[in-house]
């Protein structure tokens, strides 16, 4: 048993014949957050559902404790997802009920407590996100913010080991931003869990994660703290923190050669 | 030219094998929610719950169209038959009409459009807001806890409706030519008890409405939980839940009378 909860060795992953992954290792401890950036598509979301085991992997692994996720049964794939908690891009709360009862779901699905323990629990879950006045809302009344706390203390519900969260600022208002960033941070001490954050976020995220992954093509092209992130020379992350719009990251998708495509055009007009 | 006869050839061949490709795709899907169907009979409140969405909303509207439908049959039944001078025998062509045909499949073909469509735009929502990936990840089978339900509820559901729909228009049929036209109230009713027969008739609308509830709600939840995760296919979904349920009932519905009425004298 090493100290680390999470362990991802060698993961390689493609879509048909379109490799999406190659090659990823990580390694995450208890009480850490970890961001993990990249551009648009660089398959970020792909790693986080490879962690849930939502999709096999085509080569190498991931361990979560001490057990490797694409091996694990139906069942016991379950078992194991109870310690999980994912919060999705727009928080994907259940729409036909109440910031309650969605925060309450988990809890009712997966133990018989008593409802007045589940009231209780769904209470303080709801408190730690500062919205212990709403529950009685339906999500369609929840700003975007909003709906994001209560997506996050839905995924907290069980007290789970590891909450992965996708893109957890997009379309957020400073404000709001850094309120869910200080939860992100603050429920992971709480808890003793690992947070791992798919952004694009850097300035946010920079100030609230303890170690850093960038993705480009299929690989962790760069990693460190966020000190060592800022301080880098790499033209990578330096690109990715500045946000410049050419360098490694190239500002063009794949494609033919550009003389050849136009030619091709006047060929078939 | 060569070439474009064998792209077209191409074309056809392609929509076949993706015609049946799907058809195989959902039968698995059928027979995943069977076999998930447990959850749904151990928590029959999940069940209920669907049932008032799908069935007591849809309920309105199969109760209006069946009392018109039985209107319109006393009309137009009565119109015919008194050339004869058999205008009597109404009640019995309204409630074997209704019974036999119209109950079952008008109220398909209404349940399909109300409460098919709703189910496959629920199901199709959710799954492109990540709902149902945010409840796989809970450890909470989709399936089982969004799909089966929904699923049952419409197969229960379904033959109550029928009734409903034949009770009424039969009640219509009454309306239109005992109260309004003047048919003896006595030999409108009579009539159609000596000629509608309990195993032949009612048991067979009421199998028809089974095998409908079952067609009409296993496209609905396919269609939804096949649909694209964005707005067109989600809107494609709805359309093709209606009109692939539509055809189904009118096809089956020819199926179904030939095994259970072929030979009537
Ligand atoms: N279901 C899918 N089928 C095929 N390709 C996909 C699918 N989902 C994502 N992709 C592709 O995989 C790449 C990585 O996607 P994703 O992990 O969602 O990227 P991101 O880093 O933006 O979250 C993208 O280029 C996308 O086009
Ligand atoms: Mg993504």
């Amino acid at each position: 048993m090493t100290d680390n909860l999470i362990e991802i060795k060698n993961l390689a992953f493609s879509y048909g014949t379109r490799p999406i992954l190659n090659n990823v290792n990580m390694a995450m401890s208890r009480g850490k957050v970890i961001a993990v950036m990249g551009g648009s598509g660089s398959g970020k979301t792909t790693l986080l559902r490879l962690i849930g085991g939502e999709i096999k992997p085509s080569g190498g692994h991931v361990k979560v404790a001490d057990q490797i996720v694409h091996h694990l049964s139906r069942d016991e794939l379950f078992k194991l997802r109870r310690k999980m908690g994912m919060l999705f891009q727009f928080g994907a709360l259940f729409t036909d009920i109440s910031v309650f009862d969605n925060v309450a779901f988990q809890i009712r699905e997966h133990t018989t407590l008593p409802e007045s323990m589940v009231r209780d629990l769904v209470l303080m879950k709801l408190q730690a996100v500062g919205l212990r006045g709403a529950h009685h809302l339906m999500p369609a009344e929840l700003s975007g913010g909003m709906a994001r706390r209560v997506a996050l203390a839905r995924s907290i519900a069980l007290d789970p080991m590891l909450v992965m969260y996708d893109e957890p600022f997009t379309g957020l208002d400073p404000i709001s931003l850094s309120v869910i960033g200080n939860l992100i941070r603050r429920l992971t001490d709480a808890l003793g869990m690992i947070s791992i954050v798919v952004t694009h976020d850097v300035q946010e995220s920079l100030k609230i994660v303890d170690y850093v992954y960038f993705l480009a093509d299929g690989v962790i092209a760069a990693q460190g703290t966020p000190q060592e992130v800022k301080n880098s020379v790499a033209p990578f992350v330096h690109q990715f923190v500045h946000g410049e719009e050419d360098g490694p990251v190239p500002f063009h998708y794949p494609a033919q050669s550009y003389q050849k495509d136009l030619a091709l055009e006047n060929f078939v007009a | 030219m060569r070439n474009r006869i064998v792209v077209s050839i191409q074309a056809i061949g392609h929509r076949t094998i993706d015609s049946i490709w799907r058809l195989g795709v959902a039968s698995r899907f059928f027979v995943w929610v069977l076999l998930k169907s447990t959850t749904s009979f151990l928590r029959f409140g999940l069940v209920v719950r669907e049932i008032y969405f799908v069935g007591v909303l849809s309920l309105i509207i199969i109760l209006v169209s069946g009392l018109f439908v039985g209107m319109v049959l006393g009309l137009q039944g009565y119109e015919t038959l008194q050339k004869y001078g058999s205008e009597s025998a109404v009640g019995t062509l309204v409630a074997l009409s209704l019974v036999r045909e119209l109950g079952p499949v008008m109220a398909a073909l209404l349940f399909a459009s109300r409460a098919g469509s709703a189910i496959t735009a629920e199901i199709g929502l959710m799954k492109a807001t990540n709902q149902l990936a945010a409840m796989g990840m809970m450890a909470v089978d989709p399936i089982a806890r969004v799909v089966a339900p929904r699923f049952w509820a419409g197969v229960i559901s379904m033959p109550f409706l029928a009734a409903m729909f034949s009770v009424m228009g039969v009640f219509g049929g009454y309306l239109v030519t005992v109260v309004f036209i003047g048919v003896d109230n006595g030999s409108f009713w009579s009539q159609m008890q000596n000629a509608v027969d309990f195993r032949y008739d009612i048991v067979n609308g009421v199998i028809k409405s089974c095998f409908f509830g079952v067609a009409v709600t296993a496209i609905a939840v396919f269609e939804g939980f096949d649909a694209p995760p964005t707005a067109e296919g989600v809107s494609g979904a709805t359309t093709r839940t209606v009109v692939t349920s539509s055809l189904v009932i009118l096809g089956l519905d020819f199926v179904l009378t030939s095994f259970m009425f072929r030979g009537v004298s």
